[in-house]
């Protein structure tokens, strides 16, 4: 027999020009994709230049013009700039406007204090006072009382109602999608079918079904004087729906955790309540962090059904800036500068799920 | 914790801690466990071994009712196990169980992997409960690996962080469920070994392995268990020097001559 001497460590050979390499790897690698590759150049050839000329090459972008001085060849954003206010505030009245500014501000004031406070032992009890009081403050705010002129709901719109209704709905659908997704693991059987049954019935219908249910079919169970308020409505349709979502997509969470992991809590003594938050929801939450952030990108998006039960979420105002007669024929540019608002805010969601991740992630650490 | 450890070997003939009459258990029509009586005394160590299939993990887990058995009892320092949860919870906190697969906890670290039962089932404080995790982490060799998490480790580490948070509760019963058998070769030994030291400390074992070298050095009495129940149970000498039923026989001419 023979005896190997140890062979010394080295770096890995250099590839050609880092380039041209990445191009062969990824562009070029076979036949096929090297025609995908010119399909794709093909159809951004064809797409490119006409895109860009109306919004960039032929648009006009004196923020001052009207409809008419404006020109029929390119894009119009002094559009977007006459109509702003009501695109971030729908109708809410000029002179309180600084209340929903106060309610955005002070999310950011929390965050940024919450991230200042990261290493302390009180950062828990922050958060969850924060969620607690935090929406309590916003409702007030927004609606009115306590000395604050009351602001009916039918006056809220635009990107406020957008981001409120989202912001409830997951707030509200997350608590009640894990006990939904508890529930349906429960070996109590009535539970068991409660929840079956509920998910099963929600996730059948359609989100646009529920708001009809809530905003037309409702109202009919109850007397005349009793009527309320119809965002309430359909806050509650939504978050029902967003609940079905979330408990199946935490339920598969639960399913993905190893039998060892219970077996190990029940030795250990652990109660049933302690098991649950302590050992099995953290690891379930964490598997479904995409998903769960995916569900609520989801919701973000139905917001814009709200126009079919008459409230005006953002994409319902370009509608009714654009027939002001002083402004017709102006959507397309109303809905592209909606699309780039909704896109960088559902984008910046998809990071922050990233980020989520890596910082739950104790695999390679 | 240290009265326990500490006890003599010489103690053991005192009282039965474990009971186990007439127990059985099906899994379906599969008649898991038939008839099984046996009885552990305080400070013994019990070696379980036997085919696979033979039921010897179903038996060991009937002991803190991870499985429901059908017929018979089972009395553990005292308390008989129902379905009553407090009392399966009061036995479970003097019970500690180590896994074929650890069972770590992968979302806490080490050190709170052992400090989660002391505090949560026996109410200690967090600076007690820390204190005694690195002491037992200590004597398992991996205290500089604390504040690590279960995945960052060897498969021979995790099982020792498992052995240490199963002593973490001050156990009056260790049960050890093959616990070497998802191990690479290399890294049974320093399992073994820890084993072994506790085993000295006195503290009552019960461990269903393979490992015939440990339980040669270490067991008081070595149970074979074939098709769901005891086929012979003898001091190791005459267990392995002079296996009574041909079963046995078979069994550990295989497994001896591997």
């Amino acid at each position: 027999m023979a005896i190997y001497p140890l062979k010394e460590t080295r770096t890995p050979p250099k590839s050609q020009t880092k380039a041209i390499a990445w191009l062969k790897d990824n562009l070029f690698s076979s036949i096929s994709n090297a025609a995908l590759t010119f399909v794709a150049l093909y159809v951004i050839y064809l797409l490119l230049p006409p895109i860009l000329n109306w919004t960039i090459f032929d648009a006009n972008f004196d923020l001052t013009a009207d409809n008419q001085s404006c020109g029929r060849e390119g894009a119009c954003w002094s559009f977007i700039n006459a109509n702003l206010k009501m695109f971030i505030y729908g109708f809410y009245p000029e002179e309180e406007l600084w209340r929903v500014n106060t309610m955005f501000g002070l999310i950011a004031v929390l965050v940024i204090f919450g991230s200042l406070i990261k290493k302390s032992q009180y950062r828990a009890h922050y958060i969850i006072g924060s969620f607690l009081i935090y929406p309590v403050v916003a409702f007030v705010l927004l609606y009115g009382g306590l000395g604050l002129e009351i602001v009916e709901t039918d006056k809220w719109g635009g990107l406020t109602l957008t981001v409120v209704v989202a912001a409830i709905g997951i707030i509200a659908s997350f608590p009640l999608g894990i006990l939904f997704a508890l529930g349906r693991q429960s070996e109590m059987r009535v539970v068991k079918f409660i929840s079956v049954i509920y998910i099963e019935f929600v996730r059948g219908v359609p989100l646009i079904t529920i708001l009809f249910m809530a905003s037309v079919v409702l109202p009919l169970f109850f007397s005349a004087g009793m009527d309320f308020d119809k965002l309430l409505r359909a806050l509650i349709g939504i978050t029902l729906f967003q609940t079905a979502y979330i408990a199946e997509v935490i339920r598969g969470g639960l399913q993905a955790i190893p039998k060892g992991q219970y077996e190990a809590a029940d030795a250990a003594g652990l109660s049933f309540m302690q098991k649950t938050i302590l050992i099995i929801l953290p690891q379930a939450l964490k598997i479904s962090i995409p998903n769960i952030v995916g569900s609520f990108i989801a919701l973000f998006k139905d917001t814009t059904l709200l126009l079919i039960i008459g409230l005006f979420d953002m994409l319902a105002i370009v509608g009714a800036a654009s027939s002001n007669s002083s402004w017709l024929g102006r959507e397309t540019e109303g809905y592209v500068f909606v699309a780039m608002v909704i896109w960088v805010i559902l984008y910046l969601m998809s990071r922050y799920s990233k980020r989520l991740e890596v910082r739950f992630s104790t695999e390679h650490r | 914790m240290s009265e326990l450890i500490n006890k003599e070997i010489g103690e053991k003939d005192c009282c039965n801690i474990i009971e186990i009459k007439g127990l059985n258990k099906w899994y379906g029509d599969f008649h898991a466990l038939k008839n099984i009586d046996l009885n552990v005394k305080e400070g013994e160590i019990i070696v379980i071994c036997g085919p696979s299939g033979s039921g010897k993990s179903t038996l060991i887990r009937c002991v803190n009712f991870l499985e429901k058995f059908q017929e018979g009892s089972i009395t553990v320092d005292g308390t008989e196990l129902t379905d009553d949860v407090k009392k399966i919870r009061q036995i479970r906190s003097e019970v500690s169980m180590v896994f074929q697969h650890f069972n770590l906890f992968p979302h806490l670290s080490i050190i709170n992997n052992l400090t989660l039962a002391p505090i949560w089932v026996h109410n200690e404080t967090r600076q007690e409960a820390r204190e005694k995790a690195l002491k037992l982490l200590d004597r398992v060799g991996i205290k500089d690996q604390a504040e690590k998490y279960p995945n960052q480790l060897s498969g021979g580490q995790q099982q020792r962080v498992a052995i240490a948070r199963a002593l973490c509760t001050s156990p009056k019963i260790m049960l050890f469920d093959e616990p070497t058998s998802a191990l690479d070769p290399e890294m049974i030994s320093e399992v073994l070994d820890v084993m072994i030291e506790l085993a000295k400390e006195g503290i009552t074992m019960v461990c269903v392995t393979h490992e015939m070298g440990f339980a040669k050095k270490v067991a008081d009495r070595v149970i074979f268990m074939d098709v769901g129940q005891v086929i012979e149970q003898n001091t190791p000498d005459k267990f392995f020097d002079n296996p009574e039923s041909e079963r046995l026989q078979t069994f550990l001419d295989q497994i001896l001559t591997q």
